[in-house]
C-alpha cells in the first residue's frame, strides 16, 4: 500500500507520462498483433500436416505452399513487433 | 526485487566505424563478407572438371544449386523458370551469409537487421518483378493482368482493383522487407535479453540468484540453435517469394 501511495503522490512530468503510455501502447500493440497470426499459423499448419498425413507423396508440394501461407500470415505478427520497437525506442 | 535495464537500443545496433574517417562498419563488413564468401565458393567449384565426378567444394556447391532449383523454383516457377536460377541462387546465399554472423562469435550481429539491407534487397525484387512483367505481357497486358484479375464478376473491379493495386505495388515490397528485418531484429534482440539476464544473474551480489541464471542460459543455448534455422528459413521464404512474384509476372492467371 505504501509503495501505491508513494507511485500516486509522485508528480510525473509530461515526458514521463508519455514514456510510460508508450511502453504500456507497446506491449498491447505486440500482445494484440500476435493473436490473429498465431491462431492463423496454428489452423494453417495444422491443415498442412493432415494433408501430409493423407496424402505423402504431395507433401513437398504441401509444404512449399505452407511455408508461403506462414510467411504472409507471419508479416501480420512482424508489423506488430515494429510497431512495438517504434514505440519503445523511437 | 532486482531490476535489469534494457540498454538503449542502438547500443545493440548502432556500430562504430572500423577505421576512422572512413565510413565502413560491421554491418558492411559482413555484407562484403557475405558476397565474397559466396563467389568464392561458386567461383573456386566451378575450376574444377565438369567431367569427372564432383568432389570437396565442387559438391557442395552443387548442392546448394540443386536446392535452389528442386526447392525454389521448381515449386514456385515451373520449368521455364530455371534461368532464374543463378539470380534467386545469388540472393538466397547472400541472405543467409548476412543472416548467419547474427549467431558467430564476435560478429554477433545480422546484417539484415539493419532496415538498409533488406529494404534493398526488395526494391531491387520490386523492379525485377515489374520490368519482367512488362517485357513479358508489355504494359497494357501487365496491368490489365495485375489489377483486373480475370474471373471476377465486372461489379466486383471497383473493390478488387484499388486493393490488388495496394499489394501489388505497395504491401509486396514493404513486406518482404519488414519480415526479413524484423525476423532477424527480434532474433538478435532476443539473444542480447537473454545474453544480460543470465549474465546479471550469474553476477548478482545475493548468492541464491547465482543458480537462477541457468535458466536463462539454456534459453541462450536454445534460442542459438533456434537462429540457425531461422536465418536459412528467413532466406529461403526471401527467395521463394521473390520467385513467387516473378512467376507471377511472367505468367498470368488465366
Amino acid at each position: 500500500m505504501e509503495a501505491i501511495a508513494r507511485l500516486v503522490a509522485a508528480e510525473a512530468t509530461p515526458a514521463e507520462l508519455k514514456n510510460n503510455a508508450a511502453a504500456a501502447s507497446a506491449g498491447y500493440a505486440y500482445g494484440l498483433a500476435a493473436i490473429g497470426p498465431g491462431i492463423g499459423i496454428g489452423y494453417l499448419v495444422g491443415k498442412s500436416v493432415e494433408a501430409m498425413a493423407r496424402q505423402p507423396e504431395a507433401a513437398g508440394m504441401v509444404r512449399t505452399t505452407m511455408f508461403l501461407g506462414i510467411a504472409f500470415t507471419e508479416a501480420l505478427a512482424l508489423i506488430g513487433f515494429v510497431v512495438f520497437i517504434l514505440l519503445k525506442f523511437a | 526485487m532486482i531490476a535489469l535495464d534494457f540498454p538503449e537500443i542502438n547500443s545493440i545496433l548502432v556500430w562504430k566505424d572500423i577505421f576512422p574517417n572512413f565510413p565502413f562498419n560491421k554491418v558492411a563488413l559482413i555484407a562484403v563478407l557475405a558476397t565474397l564468401i559466396s563467389a568464392t565458393i561458386f567461383l573456386l567449384a566451378v575450376r574444377q572438371s565438369h567431367k569427372e565426378a564432383p568432389k570437396g567444394i565442387r559438391n557442395f556447391a552443387e548442392m546448394i544449386v540443386e536446392f535452389v532449383e528442386d526447392g525454389i523454383v521448381m515449386q514456385t516457377m515451373g520449368k521455364d523458370g530455371l534461368a532464374w536460377t543463378p539470380f534467386l541462387l545469388t540472393m538466397f546465399m547472400f541472405i543467409y551469409l548476412c543472416n548467419v554472423p547474427g549467431i558467430i562469435p564476435f560478429f554477433q550481429m545480422p546484417a539484415t537487421a539493419r532496415m538498409a539491407v533488406p529494404m534493398f534487397l526488395a526494391l531491387m525484387v520490386w523492379v525485377i518483378y515489374n520490368v519482367t512483367g512488362i517485357k513479358h505481357q508489355g504494359v497494357g497486358g501487365y496491368l490489365k493482368s495485375t489489377l483486373f484479375p480475370p474471373g471476377v464478376p465486372k461489379a466486383l473491379y471497383i473493390l478488387v482493383t484499388p486493393i490488388e493495386f495496394i499489394s501489388a505495388i505497395i504491401v509486396r515490397p514493404f513486406s518482404l522487407a519488414v519480415r526479413l528485418f524484423a525476423n532477424m531484429m527480434a532474433g538478435h534482440i532476443l539473444l542480447v535479453t537473454f545474453a544480460l539476464l543470465s549474465e546479471a544473474l550469474f553476477q548478482a551480489k545475493d548468492k541464491v540468484l547465482i543458480p537462477v541464471g541457468i535458466l536463462p542460459f539454456f534459453m541462450l543455448v536454445f534460442l542459438t540453435s533456434f537462429e540457425v534455422l531461422v536465418a536459412f528459413l528467413q532466406a529461403y521464404i526471401f527467395a521463394m517469394l521473390t520467385a513467387v512474384y516473378i512467376g507471377g509476372a511472367t505468367h498470368p492467371e488465366h
